[in-house]
């Protein structure tokens, strides 16, 4: 049961041509990947350690340079052009400063563009809201569960009132029952605030039940193997786990990402 | 398939006191710390006295702790004189190695090519014993007090500079990441990332410091060998040394344990201080 990509006419967003990427140490981690993704995509990037996921993640953020070939954003050369407000990321770890509260720790990406505590205080209170934690304000990170940290660090990510959100591996870290839940929250926000989100994940149900789009990647070297779009997902809830369709879409996006696994040396 | 609900409450005891029992022993605890080490150090004093006393050692071998307690309230003028030198040259020496170390740290977090060339120097410094540079200073700085600050400054250095420089590269590389895609100026990246990271470690290095500039202090000045008014309590040992004045070597003795033990206090509170509410190694746990 695959459809096309719901809007085949929103404008592209991200555009990757042919984009290489070599570590100083000789290793290739990304060979010519090039990828379009509209405006409002749910695109998962799926795939084994080292496939590159995570490095095509960081460069369309313009924390890794490229190689060779481009990326860019919103008609921008990735890094440039934005004053970062309309890139959120999530770290694979929460990745707080285990000195300062949840408030400041949500308000750093707004103190870093100059707003004054005042100014930026119903923004901060907005985002912590919109995960749960209002309450949480004056906690300070260790006094906080996993999926509570996680969700600050959403919180950050979205301050900033972003249009693209980047989740690297957020919830791999994360109990089965606190990622599902987190899932939820994340297509809560995808569709109630017009996102487009790139979600680097290894699981293949996540990666389903979250994305319009799952980009199967191989590794040594990483690249893509497989562009697949699934039926829209703008109305998925808890529910649609148990459906015959989620089921056969995992059943498909398992094979694709078996066959990537047929040139892995396992001796390697 | 059964489902059973675990009683809540059973595990707790309840007290007569209404008072949590936690409370209870919190507090307990809180008091045998100070009462522990304290009937520990009054019980030795009180075995010290008792042997000096049976066994009748002459007071210029070892004098019985109720002679040193009588000596320093006879010397207490002179001897606070000395430690006021004393102490002004061991803050004066650890605020200098403060704002040295902490700006050279600096300068070795921003630039590897400065802390290469820079660092054997450093090393150099740290590991020649400062009681053997100490003649030689003494000759180049015609200036006593300045001479002694030296050394006591060489001394308490080190350990402030490597650990700022360690401890400003320590910063979380996500973290890193994160102030780089908000585009972050390199002001705000030391204010708010790399100097709050730097702080645990700053934290032990004053530790250290502290009680190193003590040492570099008194050290300093038993090179000096310095007479007259204007000297520290390492001077009233020596001097009380030549004059064999046992029990006044002792009071000089035990006021520099005491500063010391200050030192070592007010560095520990700071610690806690700023540290407390967030790094592992002052958080209390609870149990």
């Amino acid at each position: 049961m695959n459809c096309q990509i719901s809007r085949p006419e929103a404008p592209v967003l991200i555009e990757m041509k042919d984009v290489h990427k070599q570590f100083g140490n000789g290793t290739v981690a990304l060979r010519g990947m090039s990828l379009q993704i509209r405006k409002g995509e749910f695109v998962s990037f799926l795939g084994p350690s080292g496939c590159g996921k995570s490095t095509a993640l960081k460069m369309v953020a313009g924390l890794l340079s490229v190689s060779s070939g481009s990326i860019s954003v919103n008609g921008h050369p990735a890094g440039q052009g934005s004053d970062g407000n309309d890139i959120g990321y999530v770290f694979q770890e929460a990745t707080l400063m285990p000195w300062a509260t949840v408030f400041e720790n949500v308000y750093l990406p707004l103190k870093l563009h100059g707003l004054r505590r005042s100014e930026a205080r119903p923004r901060v209170e907005e985002a912590l809201a919109m995960v749960g934690l209002a309450n949480f304000a004056n906690s300070y990170p260790r006094e906080l569960s996993g999926g509570m940290k996680m969700r600050v660090s959403i919180a950050r990510a979205m301050v900033t009132r972003p249009k693209l959100l980047l989740m690297d591996e957020p919830f791999a870290a994360l109990d089965e029952m606190t990622r599902s839940k987190l899932n939820d929250e994340v297509l809560d926000l995808w569709r109630s605030h017009g996102l487009t989100v790139i979600f680097v994940t290894h699981s293949v149900f996540e990666s389903v039940y979250l994305s319009s789009r799952v980009v199967v990647m191989a590794a040594r070297p990483g690249r893509v193997v497989h562009d697949i779009a699934l039926s829209d997902g703008h109305q998925r809830t808890a529910a649609h786990r148990m459906t015959p369709e989620y089921t056969e879409n995992c059943r498909l996006v398992s094979n694709a990402l078996e066959g990537t696994m047929d040139h892995v040396d396992i001796n390697h | 398939m059964s489902i059973s609900t675990i009683e809540q409450g059973t595990g707790t005891v309840a007290t007569n006191t209404g008072i949590d029992p936690r409370i209870l022993r919190e507090r307990r605890e809180r008091k045998l710390r100070i009462i522990m080490p304290v009937s520990t150090i009054l019980l030795a004093l009180g075995l010290w006295e008792f042997l000096v006393w049976y066994n009748e050692v002459p007071h210029y071998l070892i004098p019985a702790p109720s002679l040193i307690a009588r000596t320093l309230v006879q010397d207490w003028p002179t001897l606070m004189q000395s430690a006021a030198f004393t102490v002004k040259l061991t803050l004066l020496s650890l605020g200098l190695a403060i704002v040295g170390g902490v700006l050279l740290g600096m300068v070795f977090a921003l630039s590897r090519t400065v802390e290469m060339s820079l660092f054997p120097f450093a090393v150099i410094l740290q590991v020649t014993p400062v009681i053997a540079i100490a003649p030689l200073i003494l000759i180049y700085v015609s200036n006593t007090f300045f001479a002694l600050l030296i050394c006591a400054w060489i001394v308490a250095f080190f350990p402030i500079l490597s650990n700022t420089a360690i401890g400003l590269r320590s910063a979380d590389h996500n973290l890193r990441d994160m102030f780089r895609l908000y585009q972050a100026t390199p002001w705000q990246r030391l204010r708010y990332l790399l100097i709050p990271s730097a702080l645990p470690y700053f934290m032990a290095a004053l530790k250290i410091a502290g009680g190193l500039s003590l040492i570099g202090a008194v050290v300093a000045e038993f090179v000096a060998g310095t007479a007259g008014q204007n000297t520290g309590l390492a001077s009233r040992i020596l001097e009380s040394s030549f004059r064999n004045e046992i029990p006044r070597m002792f009071a000089a003795l035990f006021l520099v344990s005491v500063l010391g033990i200050l030192i070592f206090l007010v560095t520990a509170w700071l610690s806690r201080a700023v540290l407390g509410h967030w790094h592992e190694s002052e958080i209390k746990r609870e149990l």
